[in-house]
């Protein structure tokens, strides 16, 4: 066990004097992390039900799933925004999970850092393909496509 | 007031109501606060790696219609089926345990409640769950 982090007390979390850091020459980092957590677990469990209810429980549920489907989606600006927010702040949330699960159970500062490298690497990789595959989606890639833009 | 309750989260959860062999130093360690805190853990590692499966899976639109179509198909298979059974009670759990960590956190009253607020979570957890299982085993069972 290398360092065990102080409990955050008002007076410490709430200096923002000296670039960011507190009087102990520390950044608050690990606080705006923990907040992140509680702010976007509440927004995704609005966003990750909705989703599951949509594509699940309304319908066909699961059978109904195909290309059409997700053409049909993504049609619509709303489910657009909706699953880019899903896509942005689950992979933060779930990403920063893992850090600390992380820092948690690797002892060693090389397999830490490592462990870390492959984690943003991934991160970045899944977020950034997301992100384009839902600005770039193509529905007329399906010949046989019935919405209104492919005619 | 219990002991040592200036800590937040759930160092509190967990006082016994019949006296049991606490390990000594802690109100916490084998009781349902620290059960929880190792569920929440281990729900959200598995509901993260879905989630790079599952925009890669998502990815394939872009390659072609056919390809997306057979990668998706294999989520309706009986076995993938229940283990997305699997995979939305995890989400539940974590979601509404990830609820009841902010109520302790931030509500006045929370910790004082946690019992309660723990018994909820299963509540609410069971009354999702179960027509999900009911709703989405007919779809994958149904044909």
């Amino acid at each position: 066990m290398s360092d065990i982090a102080a409990p955050r007390s008002s007076t410490r979390s709430r200096s923002l004097k000296g670039g960011g850091r507190n009087r102990s020459g520390q950044t608050n980092f690990e606080l705006y992390s923990w907040l992140f957590m509680r702010l976007s677990g509440l927004a995704l469990v609005v966003l990750v039900l909705g989703h599951l209810f949509t594509n699940l429980m309304l319908g066909g549920g699961i059978t109904a799933l195909d290309f059409g489907f997700v053409a049909g989606k993504w049609a619509n600006p709303l489910w657009q925004v909706w699953d880019l927010l899903m896509l942005w702040l689950a992979m933060l949330h779930g990403s920063n999970g893992m850090r600390t699960i992380i820092n948690d159970y690797a002892e060693k500062d090389q397999t830490r850092f490592w462990l870390k490298a492959l984690l943003i690497t991934a991160a970045i990789v899944i977020v950034v393909l997301g992100t384009l595959v839902i600005f770039t989606f193509d529905p007329c890639l399906d010949p046989s496509s019935t919405l209104s833009v492919c005619k | 007031m219990v002991p040592g309750s200036g800590l937040s989260s759930d160092r509190r959860i967990g006082l016994p109501s019949k006296p049991r062999i606490i390990p000594p130093g802690t109100l916490y360690r084998g009781h349902e606060g620290m059960w929880s805190w190792v569920a929440h853990r281990i729900t959200g590692v598995g509901i993260f790696f879905f989630l790079l499966v599952h925009v890669l899976d998502t990815a394939l639109v872009r390659v072609s219609p056919e390809a997306y179509n057979e990668v998706i198909g294999t989520y309706k298979n009986p076995v993938v089926g229940l283990m997305e059974v699997g995979l939305v009670g995890a989400i539940l759990f974590h979601a509404f345990n990830g609820i009841r960590l902010i109520l302790v956190d931030f509500w006045a009253k929370g910790p004082r409640h946690q019992r309660k607020l723990m018994i909820a979570v299963g509540i609410i957890w069971v009354v999702l769950f179960v027509p999900f299982v009911i709703r989405h085993l007919s779809h994958v069972f149904g044909g």
